[in-house]
């Protein structure tokens, strides 16, 4: 990994301080998609795809974060599937992931790295 | 397919049906009810409760009409043709049979004293004699029933309700001679004379005299004395309806009765009698359980079993007029050598006698009256080796030491059912894991419900945790965290995860505190953390549909609304292009506004005076109204008033499962308040109060809590009800269910709400006060607070650029969702309600 793309492919999300714990957002990437964007109570941050795989409506980032078995998680708002925020698997059908992005603060600002590909990290 | 008929469409006759759809998977029966009544089946047993508010309707238990089964109502079968094996009917019908069923129960022995036909003398066993005795007790003030057995005093009980005063004339020296004993009998007349119950023993009628109107009006008495009455009950026995039987040349019993084997077959053996009209082995059954297990030997034997039936048990459980009364085994001691323990305890109204063997070691039968909590334990011990010192059993608190373990496998839990503790603990293990499911799959429980407390105790047993765990981070039950957060006054989610909880939460117990939270008055629910705590549609006070966007709802009390409104409604939906229908709630729902767009159609609505209408919310919905006094000429009361007084005054309330509410204007109900949470219907005198109604999966009535009140104790009572329901239900659990699961169901809530029994009925009138003057509309809050309005915007990154997923098209002159969405959306089920 050099550097120099790096840094071009990490983009603004929003404002650090915008981003409340367990209150996520979403973001519209450059190449149309959407990522959730979430912060958990213990400050770690987490993108994933804003589309509900099961609804195709994008609501992840309204989904209710929390944890199971000591794993982060996120509910889709639409019909309260779970998926892991770390990894995007869906924890009651491991067949259905969501896309994840890595994240980073950069001062204040909360940026994700969007060239990555699916499934990272 | 071969040709059933059945004559008789009473409680046996209907199980005989079910039993056989159960079993008859192969459709080798077709089968022809013919019912004289002009109803379908309906719950006798609870016949009664057609005094207390219940309605045909409620008594029903469900048209048996089905693909291989017709039925027949208001039909007489008037003669059987053995040889042609046909039935014929009063109206002319002939009914070819292969098999033919009797199940014509039995009708009411009237004493041939004179007088007994006059005008104002009933009996007491269908719903048209329950309607002529209604009819008879208007401008009555004393009404008589000639008989004090089980049945007597339930007319007894009924003549009270329609506010008579009662008399119960026995010949017997006690009360109920048939089940309990003369110590019992005694006690018992002292505690239905209590109730106000005029009881005369060892009393004799001999005839009945009629009044100037030729209605019956004095009863002579065998004392020489007499009785002034309107009206007479005769609650004397049964007899068989033995008539068509006999007519045709069947064997009968020796006083009556369609003798029947062990195999419920008749001297015919084309033709089986089932039921209070068949008399096995010498004996007419008047209970319901044996006439239920002759009906399963039946549908057995139809589809090629060999079931039999041997007898069956007369225990008895019932509460007349309030009092517990119990009999169960040989109650009357008639064993070779049998003993009695006795308990009489007439200063705190309790009886009890144990009957046991020789050598006291084997429980033979009893018979408890005032309390009858050792019931349910004791009557499965019949026959087995008693468990403790029988004195012990029966002295206040001693029953709560048999558990259900000292129970042998083929112990019966449900005798109306014929369950035995075997088949109960088999469906625990192959999954039951609580009383319904117990109840679907055995049919336990599903009749008087006394054996329901042994459901529990088995359901301990098997170590199922009878699991009131919120989830995997909370132990206790939402019941349970409102009692935490109500003493320690915590107020946030994230104080009473850290000290009662584990982890971080989840999509269960985040929505059910934010509720409890919100219930008890902690501010605006998206206030800080609270927002990250919402389910759904509290997150954006708004419904979300299936591609994203959201319902917007303004509250419209009582469903009524001015011209201006409306247009002001009409003219937000265009401006903002929104779908518009009316809602099944007397109100509009306006469909399609995406997340960014809320924020700009409510400063619309609220300028111009409309509130959020917490469609969204585990909360107070709508309370429908018909428009009563206002416009109808029937109305008795201003019912739009009282529905916009009661949406009013409980908007923005939540609780553990959305709360709907009505009223009507009169008992035609055009509101259809006893489809509600809690409705409230117009009587001449002021209202009545129903609760436990919905809709949904699956419908329910609402059943009366209390009739005839002020407006003011109307409000207490429904303040009281809500909070209680508050503080005490599980998490999605609407008033139904929660009332059908608590222990004393709804005879317990109506001690609880209209008797204070608990004695916080001032505590749950503050809170609900406390509520009343802390409201305040959610969406205009929401406008005035910029930390709060930031939330609503589509993206982070640009908050005015539209969701590209979203997309409409055209139908019918509106916009709906564009690309049609796969949704798979699973049937809802009561319990795991979507939001
Ligand atoms: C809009 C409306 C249908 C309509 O077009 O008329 C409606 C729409 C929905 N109903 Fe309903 N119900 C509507 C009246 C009813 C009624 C009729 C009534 O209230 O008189 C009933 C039966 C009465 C009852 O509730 O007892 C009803 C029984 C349900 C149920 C089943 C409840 C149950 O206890 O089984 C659900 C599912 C749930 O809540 O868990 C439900 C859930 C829903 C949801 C929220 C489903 C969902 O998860 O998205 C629908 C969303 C509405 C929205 O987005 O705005 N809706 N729903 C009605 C709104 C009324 C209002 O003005 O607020
Ligand atoms: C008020 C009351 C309270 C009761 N409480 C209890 C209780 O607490 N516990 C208990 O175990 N039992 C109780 N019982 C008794 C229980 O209701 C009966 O045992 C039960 O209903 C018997 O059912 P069945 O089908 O044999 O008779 P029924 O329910 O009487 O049904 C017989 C049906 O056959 C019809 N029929 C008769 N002849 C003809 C014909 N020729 N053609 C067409 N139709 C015909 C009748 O109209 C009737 O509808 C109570 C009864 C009453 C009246
Ligand atoms: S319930 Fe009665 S008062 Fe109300 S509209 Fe119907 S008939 Fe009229
Ligand atoms: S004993 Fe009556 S329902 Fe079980």
């Amino acid at each position: 990994m050099s550097t120099a793309t790096q840094t071009e492919t990490w983009i603004n999300a929003c404002p650090a301080h915008r981003l409340h714990p367990e209150d996520g957002v979403a973001v519209l990437l450059p190449d149309g998609r959407q990522a959730a964007l979430f912060r958990t109570h213990d400050d770690h941050l987490y993108a994933v795809d804003n589309i509900d795989p099961y609804t195709q409506a994008a609501v992840m980032s309204r989904g209710i974060v929390g944890d199971r078995d000591g794993q982060p998680t996120v509910a889709s708002p639409m019909l309260k599937h779970v998926f892991s925020l770390s990894t995007g698997h869906s924890l009651d059908d491991p067949d259905t992931r969501l896309t994840t992005w890595p994240v980073r603060i950069d001062g204040d600002t909360v940026q994700i790295h969007t060239s990555a590909t699916e499934g990272t990290p | 397919m071969e040709e059933l008929v059945v004559i008789g469409n009473g409680m046996v006759g209907h199980r005989l049906i079910e039993a056989l759809r159960d079993r008859d998977g192969a459709h080798h029966w077709h089968t022809t009810v013919v019912g004289e009544e002009p109803r379908t089946a309906y719950d006798r047993v609870a016949l009664s409760s057609y005094f207390d508010g219940a309605t045909a309707e409620d008594l029903s238990l469900g048209d048996p009409t089905g693909p291989h089964t017709d039925v027949h109502v208001s039909e007489r079968a008037t003669g059987i043709d053995r040889a042609t094996r046909t039935v014929t009917t009063a109206s002319g019908r002939t009914l070819p049979y292969d098999r033919l069923v009797l199940a014509t129960g039995s009708t009411p022995f009237v004493p041939p004293i004179p007088g007994h036909d006059l005008p104002g003398c009933h009996v007491y066993r269908t719903i048209e004699d329950l309607d002529a005795i209604t009819d008879s007790a208007k401008n009555a003030r004393t009404g008589v029933v000639i008989g004090g057995g089980l049945l007597g005093l339930e007319a007894a009980n009924a003549l009270r309700l329609l506010g008579l005063q009662a008399h119960v004339v026995e010949l017997a020296p006690h009360l109920m001679p048939a089940q309990i004993d003369e110590g019992a009998g005694a006690l018992l007349k002292n505690l239905v004379t209590d109730l106000g119950v005029k009881v005369h023993t060892g009393t004799a009628t001999t005839g009945i005299e009629p009044g100037d109107d030729g209605r019956a009006a004095r009863l002579t008495l065998s004392d020489g004395g007499h009785l002034d009455t309107d009206l007479v009950v005769f609650s004397v026995g049964i007899r068989p309806r033995d008539d068509l039987a006999r007519a045709c040349g069947l064997d009968l019993g020796e006083r009556g009765g369609i003798a029947i084997d062990d195999t419920c077959t008749t001297s015919d053996s084309h033709i089986m009698a089932i039921g209070e009209a068949a008399n096995h082995r010498g004996t007419v059954y008047g209970l319901i359980a044996p006439g239920n297990a002759m009906a399963e030997v039946v549908a057995d034997r139809l589809v090629g079993g060999d079931a039999t039936f041997t007898g069956a048990d007369t225990s008895t459980k019932l509460k007349l007029l309030g009092v517990d009364v119990a009999s169960f085994g040989d109650a009357h001691g008639r064993a070779e050598g049998a003993l009695d323990v006795v308990v009489n305890d007439a200063a705190s109204g309790r009886y009890a006698k144990l009957v046991v063997s020789d050598d006291a070691t084997t429980l033979l039968g009893g018979i408890l009256v005032g309390d009858a909590s050792a019931y349910a334990t004791l009557r499965p011990l019949v026959g087995s080796p008693l468990p403790g010192d029988p004195l012990a059993l029966i002295t206040p608190d001693g029953g709560a030491a048999v558990g259900a373990d000292a129970l042998p496998d083929d112990a019966q839990i449900c005798s109306c059912n014929a369950v035995t503790k075997g088949t109960i603990c088999d469906a625990i293990h192959s999954g039951s894991t609580d009383v319904p499911s117990l109840k679907a799959c055995t049919r336990a429980g599903t009749s008087c419900g006394s054996c329901v407390p042994m459901l529990k105790q088995l359901l301990d047993q098997a170590g199922i945790e009878q699991s009131n765990a919120l989830c995997e981070h909370f132990t206790q039950s939402r019941a349970e965290l409102v009692e935490i957060v109500r003493a320690t006054g915590i107020t946030t989610f994230s104080a009473l995860i850290e000290r009662h909880g584990t982890g971080r939460g989840c999509d269960i117990c985040k929505p059910a505190i934010a509720s409890i939270l919100a219930s008890l008055g902690n501010g605006h629910i998206l206030q800080g953390e609270q927002a990250t705590l919402q389910d759904t549609n509290d997150r954006y006070l708004a419904n979300m549909q299936r591609n994203g966007t959201y319902s917007v709802v303004p509250r419209i009390p009582g469903g009524e609304i001015t011209p201006d409104k409306l247009i002001v409604i009409g003219e937000v939906a265009r401006d903002f292009n929104l779908y518009t229908k009316i809602t099944g709630g007397q109100r509009i729902d306006l469909f399609g506004a995406r997340l960014e767009q809320l924020p700009a159609i409510w400063s619309r609505l609220v300028q111009a005076g409309f509130e959020s209408g917490h469609a969204y919310g585990k909360a107070l919905r709508t309370v429908k109204s018909c428009v009563g006094t206002t416009w109808c000429r029937y109305g008795v009361q201003d019912s739009v008033g009282m529905a916009i007084r009661l949406e009013e005054r409980y908007r923005g309330l939540r609780s553990p499962h959305k709360l709907k509410s009505a009223v009507s204007g009169c008992a035609r109900e055009c509101a259809e308040a006893r489809g509600k949470d809690f409705g409230v219907i117009a009587t001449d005198n002021g209202w009545d109060l129903y609760v436990g109604g919905n809709g949904g999966f699956p419908p329910r009535h609402a059943e009366l809590l209390a009739s005839d009140l002020d407006e003011d104790t109307l409000i207490r009572y429904i303040d009281r009800f809500l909070m209680f329901y508050i503080r005490t239900a599980d998490r999605l659990q609407r008033t139904a269910p929660w009332i059908e699961a608590m222990d004393g169901g709804l005879d317990h809530l109506r001690d609880v709400v209209v008797h204070d029994s608990l004695g916080i009925g001032a505590e749950l009138e503050e809170a609900m006060e406390r509520h009343v003057a802390g409201y305040s509309d959610e969406w205009a809050d929401v406008l005035a607070d910029p930390d709060k309005l930031s939330r609503f915007v589509s993206f982070a990154n640009a908050p005015d650029t539209p969701d590209p997923t979203i997309s409409f098209t055209t139908t019918r002159d509106q916009p709906v969702p564009g690309t049609p969405l796969n949704l798979g959306m699973p049937t809802p089920r009561p319990q795991e309600a979507t939001r």
